[in-house]
């Protein structure tokens, strides 16, 4: 894909602006003309409802900030405030929580769907890293937004985070510290991680922008793994095409997100959570929100404790070695029938270590969710890296047209 | 994309006319709370009251209480001032109002501490008919809080006020 745009100004205003700043011809050339191949199916829709979900998260969060206060002794009465006194402030919250957790959702559809499709796999690579960057800004800012209600749970979970910190030798108490702004998590650290929740979702905007960019320049993969090859044949416009498809996924989307929303605001919510902060007294059973709920199964899984951290920290920094991990020159598994079936047990995995998150501790969960994290290692560092050596793949089409349409008309 | 140009509206018309209309219903449905929930909240327009105890107050004082998130000028008048307030030809008056309609005893007046010119509070004892003199422009009001000179346009406010007994009043 090109560059050059193919918009033209219609109007003596329109080209006075363009040639000065042609935002529109960029915008024109991005997504109204921009060549999207013709066999995507829906689980590339994840893109636009996941940029639907930042603008509903900055938009809620920021006036959701107008009414929330930041200290120790505040925050759980204001958050209260918000949801009786200010008006719709109980609806606006409710889009923000949940908004969190759709928000994750839709992103790990997108990420699995990465993986299956081999979308990382050259010359995706660098928007590959972008993805996994947003994915840690993401992670770290809904920890800190799941602090500020200050409630058990925030505060327990809050504790048990900055401590992972303490596991490095030699400056870990040093740095945890620093993080706390004193000997534990209070006010201090309630203050700062309110500033850094309300900075990282202008950051992730930004890496998004790059991550936008990237994919633009190098076009989408898709479900055939084959490159376009003849833009008249293989692509359609952007615009009517995929425009209208994205927005009917994410019209989709929200109705399953109205639910949650409007008739089961709290499932997600952990009931200890309406206890206010007490530092002197934790909660029996902590958990973290559902989306973190794999790495902390990993982490309790490990019996060492600077270990346990490193493993926690390798999950998710492995992801970003994707593309030199799979070694094999196919990159969808629907040609590549082995890497479909372990790409199946990595994704039973993933979904088992979140259950075992959820879980108490006791033998046999943690027997179990050792094997599923030797389960998720293993794919990474060890199937894919062999697979490619050996697999038998299918016969790819010859062109993305020749895989989708009936009849075709031959390349030129 | 060419199609014959029907002089009726199309299939194609009326979907997008529909679609756009449901799309402004939804669009206004979306944008409501996100501006409704600036303005004041619950905990603020719950009518706040404040309940003062007036016998404090000696003959001659100006009481300054906080309502609203404003002051509150409470003033026990003496005979004086009274007679003053009520002596005044409405033709004299920027803003006419008897004082009679503005203080339900009229040893005791109440009105809100804010100059109806910009929003300073006034202050009391000051100005030539000795009742309230604004600092910021120089509005001055008499013993019963009426504009007399200046650019304030109106009378300083007679808020809701009630008296529980005779050395008890709720205001608001």
């Amino acid at each position: 894909m090109d560059g050059h745009s193919t918009y033209t100004p219609k109007s003596g205003i329109a080209r006075w602006f363009e040639s000065r700043l042609p935002i529109v011809g960029l915008v024109h050339s991005s997504f109204v003309a921009y060549p999207v191949p013709r066999n995507l199916n829906y689980f590339w829709a994840f893109g636009a409802i996941l940029s639907f979900m930042l603008i509903i998260q900055i938009i809620t969060g920021v006036t959701l900030a107008m009414h929330y206060t930041a200290s120790a002794a505040q925050a759980f009465n204001s958050v209260e405030h918000i949801m009786r006194d200010v008006n719709f402030g109980w609806l606006i919250r409710y889009m923000h929580s949940n908004g969190a957790s759709f928000f994750f959702l839709a992103v790990y559809i997108h990420i699995f769907r990465g993986m299956y499709y081999g979308s990382y796999k050259a010359p995706r690579e660098v928007l590959w890293i972008l993805g996994v960057i947003i994915y840690v800004l993401m992670m770290a800012t809904a920890f800190m937004g799941y602090v500020l209600p200050w409630g058990q749970m925030s505060f327990a979970g809050a504790t048990v985070i900055t401590n992972l910190f303490t596991a490095i030798p030699l400056v870990g108490a040093g740095v945890a510290h620093w993080l706390w702004g004193g000997y534990a998590v209070g006010d201090p650290t309630l203050n700062r991680f309110f500033a850094l929740h309300y900075l990282l979702p202008f950051m992730i905007v930004g890496v998004v922008i790059l991550h936008v960019w990237a994919l633009h320049v190098v076009g989408q993969n898709n479900p055939d793994g084959v490159e376009v090859q003849d833009v008249r044949r293989d692509t359609v416009p952007f615009t009517p095409y995929a425009t209208i498809k994205d927005l009917f996924a994410t019209a989709v989307f929200f109705v399953f997100y109205a639910w949650f929303v409007f008739f089961i605001p709290n499932y997600l919510l952990d009931a200890d959570n309406f206890n206010p902060a007490n530092p002197l007294v934790t909660p029996a059973h902590i958990v973290p929100e559902w989306y973190l709920l794999p790495f902390y199964a990993i982490l309790r899984a490990i019996p060492d404790k600077l270990m346990g951290v490193v493993a926690l920290a390798a999950a998710m920094a492995l992801l970003a070695f994707l593309p030199w991990l799979d070694t094999s020159p196919v990159k969808s598994a629907k040609y590549r029938p082995l890497k479909k079936f372990f790409f199946w047990v990595f994704v039973v995995c993933c979904v088992g270590l979140g259950y075992l998150g959820s879980q108490e501790v006791s033998d046999s969960a943690t027997l179990v969710a050792r094997l599923l994290s030797v389960g998720y290692f293993g794919y990474l560092v060890v199937v894919l890296p062999v697979l490619g050596l050996i697999e038998k793949t299918k016969p790819l089409p010859a062109s993305i047209a020749d895989a989708v349409l009936p009849h075709a008309a031959p390349a030129e | 994309m060419s199609q014959a140009h029907a002089i009726e509206p199309s299939r194609r018309d009326f979907l997008y006319l529909a679609t756009g209309a449901v799309g402004a219903v939804g669009a206004a449905a979306v944008v409501w709370p996100l501006v409704d929930q600036m303005n004041p909240d619950a905990s603020t327009l719950a009518l706040a009251s404040i309940e003062v105890d007036l016998g404090p107050v000696a003959e001659g004082q100006i009481l300054t209480v906080k309502w609203r998130g404003g002051p509150v000028f409470i003033r026990h008048r003496t005979a004086k001032e009274i007679k003053e307030a009520v002596d005044t030809p409405l033709s004299e008056l920027k803003d006419p109002q008897t004082d009679a309609a503005r203080a339900q005893k009229p040893e005791w007046l109440i009105v809100v501490g804010v100059c109806t010119h910009l929003g300073c509070v006034p202050l009391g004892h000051d100005g030539q008919y000795d009742g309230w003199k604004c600092p910021c422009h120089g509005s001055i009001y008499d013993t019963s809080g009426r504009i007399r000179q200046g650019p304030a346009p109106l009378n300083l406010a007679v808020p809701d006020y009630k008296f529980l007994t005779d050395t008890r009043v709720k205001i608001g």
